[in-house]
């Protein structure tokens, strides 16, 4: 039977990105449909009822929501390159930063990056301590993942480019060469894998995305 | 396996520690079980889990896993010859963490929303969990096809990650005089989680309702 292949995203959005980025590594053909979030398709609605909302993977008619299922359901379903490690140990400790991420980090740095200006370095001190975290789970790695990308990796996506995109937009300093060396460099060498710079959207269109964003909400 | 090569960090009224003692169960898996005394972390604690310094944690010879559901999906892959937690379809695997996570992100907050909302509050987060259970009871009819479990025939990863609530769950249910498991709204739940605190693997690790009750009056009191 042939394999049909089909993902809803949104082209700003680092979690559907994420799922393309594991498709691609796997070398999975699969057709993207781009979802206006403003006027959620019925297909969307239907195949992700509970949260209706992207990235939803389709896999043979069967729907998956919620990147970090999608991205473990990938590695399991297609042989290839491994997104998550081997040892039992190391899948739990890359699942436990992938988790991190999400749950710890991503509001830290959402906090900042939209916070008015009197609560910034409150917000800062603790998007801070975050990256600290990353940054001492990194050490001397290249990558979350080893010499190569893995989950944590792809899961830190938008550490790596969605926050340098918009704290350039917002003028603060959260990630920077100074403050996190190692997290620095390794957002640069994420960035630089070939796999990763197709699958981003540009920058300065990210950037444009997010200061109509902010001047909406003024 | 010797038993002092496992050792799981928790707490008895704790549904998260409740989950790592059903997989290890599941597993036949000899743990010692040291339980953290409330109100005060221990050295190992914050030793094992220095980032999130919460229970439970599992240490396996002397390699520290913190995460309840990342706990059982380890004890599910290194102790691979007993019975399978996670299903052995990846669709299926990917339906079960679904809802595990809609469980804990969506579901389990409510619980807390309800304890310490005002009155107002409270109400709509009782409704919500209404709600909720009204969905949950769907994807057990949806996922279970008609047998015991959401695991199927024996429990699995949904069944443990939604059943270690079903103390606190009555415990709700007793401070604000609701049913949130009833004969007419979620029949098929309500005989689920029969089966599930009669499991061979679950017996004995769900607390009595009274004594988590009289603990949830300790803890939540104001001081």
């Amino acid at each position: 039977m042939a394999e049909e292949v089909k993902l809803f995203g949104f082209w700003a959005s680092p979690f559907s990105r994420r799922v393309e980025v594991a498709l691609k590594l796997k070398g999975i053909p699969y057709e993207y449909i781009e979802e206006d979030l403003s006027n959620k398709s019925p297909l969307l609605l239907k195949y992700n009822p509970i949260y209706k909302k992207i990235p939803v993977l389709v896999h043979n008619g069967k729907p998956i929501a919620e990147s970090h299922v999608i991205l473990e359901y990938v590695d399991e379903t297609w042989k290839g390159y491994p997104i998550l490690p081997e040892d039992p140990h190391e899948r739990a400790m890359a699942r436990f930063w992938a988790k991190f991420l999400d749950e710890k980090c991503l509001p830290a740095v959402r906090k900042v990056i939209w916070a008015e200006e009197k609560e910034q370095g409150k917000a800062m001190e603790e998007a801070w301590e975050c990256l600290k975290v990353l940054e001492g789970a990194l050490k001397d790695k290249k990558f979350f993942g080893g010499e190569t990308i893995g989950l944590v990796d792809i899961v830190g996506n938008y550490i790596a480019f969605w926050v340098r995109a918009f704290q350039e937009v917002v003028g603060i300093e959260l990630l920077t060469v100074e403050k996190f060396p190692v997290l620095f460099k390794w957002s640069e060498e994420f960035v630089g894998c070939p796999i990763i710079k197709e699958s981003l959207p540009p920058r300065e269109k990210i950037m444009a995305f997010h200061k109509s964003r902010l001047e909406r909400a003024k | 396996m010797a038993g002092k090569d496992v050792k799981l960090l928790g707490a008895w009224p704790s549904p998260f520690v409740i989950r790592a003692r059903i997989a290890l169960n599941i597993k036949s898996v000899d743990y010692e079980f040291i339980q953290e005394k409330p109100g005060a972390k221990s050295e190992l604690l914050l030793k094992s889990n220095p980032v999130h310094k919460k229970i439970p944690v599992l240490i396996h010879g002397d390699r520290p896993i913190c995460e309840s559901l990342i706990i059982v999906h380890y004890i599910d892959e290194v102790w691979s010859h007993g019975p399978s937690i996670l299903p052995s379809d990846p669709y299926d695997r990917a339906i079960a963490r679904f809802w595990a996570a809609y469980i804990d992100e969506k579901w389990f907050p409510l619980m807390k929303a309800i304890r310490t909302a005002d009155a107002d509050g409270k109400k709509a987060a009782i409704a919500q969990m209404e709600e909720g259970m009204a969905v949950l009871e769907e994807a057990f009819t949806k996922i279970s096809k008609g047998k015991a479990f959401f695991g199927g025939d024996r429990i699995g990863f949904l069944d443990i990650a939604f059943g270690c609530f079903l103390a606190w769950l009555r415990v709700t249910e007793k401070s604000n005089g609701v049913k949130l498991l009833d004969e007419s709204k979620t029949p098929a739940l309500l005989k689920w989680s029969e089966r599930f605190c009669s499991d061979a693997a679950v017996k004995g690790i769900i607390p009595e309702t009274e004594k988590l009750a009289e603990f949830a009056k300790n803890l939540f009191k104001p001081k």
